[in-house]
């Protein structure tokens, strides 16, 4: 069943993905990045990582699409607005997505996949109870926030993520307080003569 | 009480005589998952349809009272209850009209998004104690995450409609439904910072009151709901501000401003697909007073410890039966409020709504927030003890790891963290 579902949401995300690069009108693309993007919330549910789909659904789908569909909104002339891509622009997007597949490529090549399965088939039935308990009992938000207080229950000695949370939270803050410049309201010097 | 097959199981429900006996019966089938699944989703579903039909008519004999009229009175007998059905049938006959400017894909979607949003979010929420369709560690985090799609729905609309009133009524509302959820996710936050869990079922059992501590204490236990928290009564009432506004309720409704915008992003729909961005209005408004019942004002607990006895007791399905009862009960009148405020204030001008929000109801959420998580503090350096009462908190405040038997070293670390 999972395994079906799976297949399911996987060819649903690819295919938002295909055609938000093909599709020449740009609400057509904003819904398919939308359907890509819930696609693989989806997918994040069916790993049983709760958070990282809940996260998806509200950061990129509810957030940023809509961040999206605004820039289009205020900077396109019409609804219909057909965007076109000049064929520089196509050969330099190639490129750079054959690097970032390159890169992909390279890091599951770079898995010992026979070992790993070997591993999980040996601790698979003790982590599907583990699982079920995690996600039953609400075993999976806290070990996370801790971690990002920089404690560790389950893995002794291992660091936290304190420093990266501090400094994307600065990060946050910076851009906060840059978008508020921008947008605030001009006030021009009058100047006495 | 063991858990049998199909078969056995509808051989026990057809041989049960009296009452008790048909309860065990029907809680007694064990079901594989996609029957289980299946069962859920008719359920909710049932449940989604419902607030539509309810509180459409509940809406037409308020706003009827409130203007010196009778509101609907012939169909269906004495008080006109089957209005919304005869309204229903009606819009199914209506013809499915799109506009030859329209983007008639996404102009077709997007009803569907709506009310898929809406319905997706009920599944998170909890009728009573475990009685939820799916019971999630990040259950009001994925709500909250689930209502922010239904500004994708609206945008599409409007931006599909080919229709500038759809188009500019979409920003509109969209700005507003944005710029809300920031205060309501906020507000929604300060139970969930006072109970130390995002689980709504968990929320709600940290404030179940018990009639033997009542007993012991003198407190009433409906003392024990996040309502009658220092903070957090402020905070429910500022979350039902953000709430009634993100449900696009009057004052809020800009996209309804007939005399302003036609309709906002609703101009160019008509019969089914129009009745579908009602259908998810009227549920959102439920699934919000919901929420809101969950967070502040105990769930299905009924505050005088009746079901938690009846748990206690071993009448554990019709305690849970009860619950049900109490939290659509409370939804209700919630949802009846937002009416009663419909027809009662007039609508605000879209810059006051902006300004509401930004300016009144972040910086408000922010300070309750704030004090939410310094109030125990201070109480601790003063009184030396985290609550106002001198007794020990009522209620079922057992944190999760002593609920469950698995031993649990997180639960202990953080602990040991706040008694540093």
């Amino acid at each position: 069943m999972s395994v079906a579902l799976f297949w399911l949401f996987a060819i649903l995300a690819c295919g938002g993905a295909i055609s938000v690069v093909l599709c020449q009108n740009v609400s057509r693309m904003a819904a398919s990045l939308i359907l890509c993007l819930a696609s693989v919330a989806v997918l994040y549910f069916l790993l049983g990582a709760d958070f990282v789909g809940a996260t998806q659904l509200m950061v990129y789908v509810g957030g940023t699409v809509v961040l999206l569909i605004f820039g289009i909104m205020l900077t396109s002339s019409s609804p219909s607005h057909q965007l076109r891509t000049s064929p520089a622009d196509g050969f330099l997007a190639a490129g750079i997505g054959v690097l970032f597949l390159a890169i992909v490529a390279f890091t599951i090549g770079g898995v010992d996949w026979a070992a790993n399965s070997q591993k999980l088939a040996a601790a698979e039935p003790a982590r599907q109870g583990q699982q079920q308990q995690d996600l039953s009992h609400g075993m999976t938000t806290r070990p996370l926030a801790l971690a990002l207080m920089g404690v560790r229950p389950d893995k002794p000695g291992a660091g936290g993520y304190l420093l990266p949370f501090e400094i994307v939270s600065v990060h946050l803050l910076v851009v906060l307080i840059g978008a508020a410049y921008l947008a605030r309201t001009k006030r021009r010097v009058v100047e006495n003569q | 009480m063991q858990l049998l097959s199909a078969e056995s199981w509808l051989a026990q429900l057809l041989n049960s005589t009296s009452l008790p006996d048909l309860f065990n019966a029907l809680t007694s089938i064990q079901l594989g998952p996609v029957p289980l699944a299946i069962i859920h989703t008719l359920l909710i579903g049932a449940v989604f349809g419902l607030p539509a039909g309810v509180f459409i008519w509940a809406e037409r004999k308020v706003s009827g009272r409130i203007q010196d009229r009778l509101g609907p009175t012939r169909t269906g007998g004495r008080f006109g209850w089957l209005q919304s059905l005869a309204d229903g049938l009606k819009l199914i006959q209506k013809e499915d009209l799109a506009p030859s400017a329209a983007d008639k894909a996404l102009f077709f979607a997007a009803p569907t998004v709506v009310v898929v949003a809406s319905f997706l979010a009920y599944m998170f929420l909890p009728f009573s104690d475990g009685w939820a369709a799916v019971g999630v560690d990040v259950g009001l985090f994925l709500i909250l995450g689930l209502l922010a799609l239904e500004v994708i729905g609206v945008i599409l609309a409007g931006y599909s409609s080919g229709s500038k009133w759809a188009l500019f009524g979409a920003m509109r509302e969209s700005a507003q439904m944005v710029s809300y959820e920031i205060p309501m996710g906020i507000c929604a936050l300060i139970p969930i910072v006072l109970a130390g869990t995002l689980d709504l079922n968990e929320v709600v059992r940290l404030q179940v009151g018990s009639f033997a501590d009542f007993r012991a204490t003198g407190i009433p236990p409906f003392f024990n709901w996040f309502f009658f928290h220092p903070v957090g009564w402020l905070a429910f009432i500022c979350y039902f501000v953000c709430a009634t506004a993100s449900c696009k309720r009057a004052p809020f409704d800009l996209a309804e401003a007939e005399s302003e915008l036609v309709a906002g992003f609703l101009t160019e729909y008509s019969g089914m697909r129009w009745s579908f961005f009602f259908l998810a209005e009227y549920a959102s408004m439920f699934l919000v007073s919901g929420i809101a019942v969950s967070l502040f004002l105990g769930g299905w607990d009924d505050g005088f410890g009746i079901v938690h006895g009846l748990k206690e007791n071993g009448q554990g399905l019709l305690g849970n039966l009860l619950g049900a009862l109490i939290f659509t009960m409370k939804a209700s009148k919630l949802v009846l409020v937002q009416i009663w405020v419909r027809w009662t204030l007039p609508r605000i001008r879209i810059d006051q709504v902006m300004e509401t929000c930004l300016k009144y109801l972040i910086p408000i959420a922010c300070a309750l927030f704030l004090a939410a998580t310094i109030y125990p503090l201070a109480l601790a350096q003063t009184l030396g003890r985290p609550q106002l009462t001198p007794t020990k908190p009522l209620g079922d405040r057992t944190s999760i790891s002593q609920n469950t038997d698995r031993p649990d070293s997180t639960q202990s670390v953080a602990s040991k963290g706040v008694a540093e």
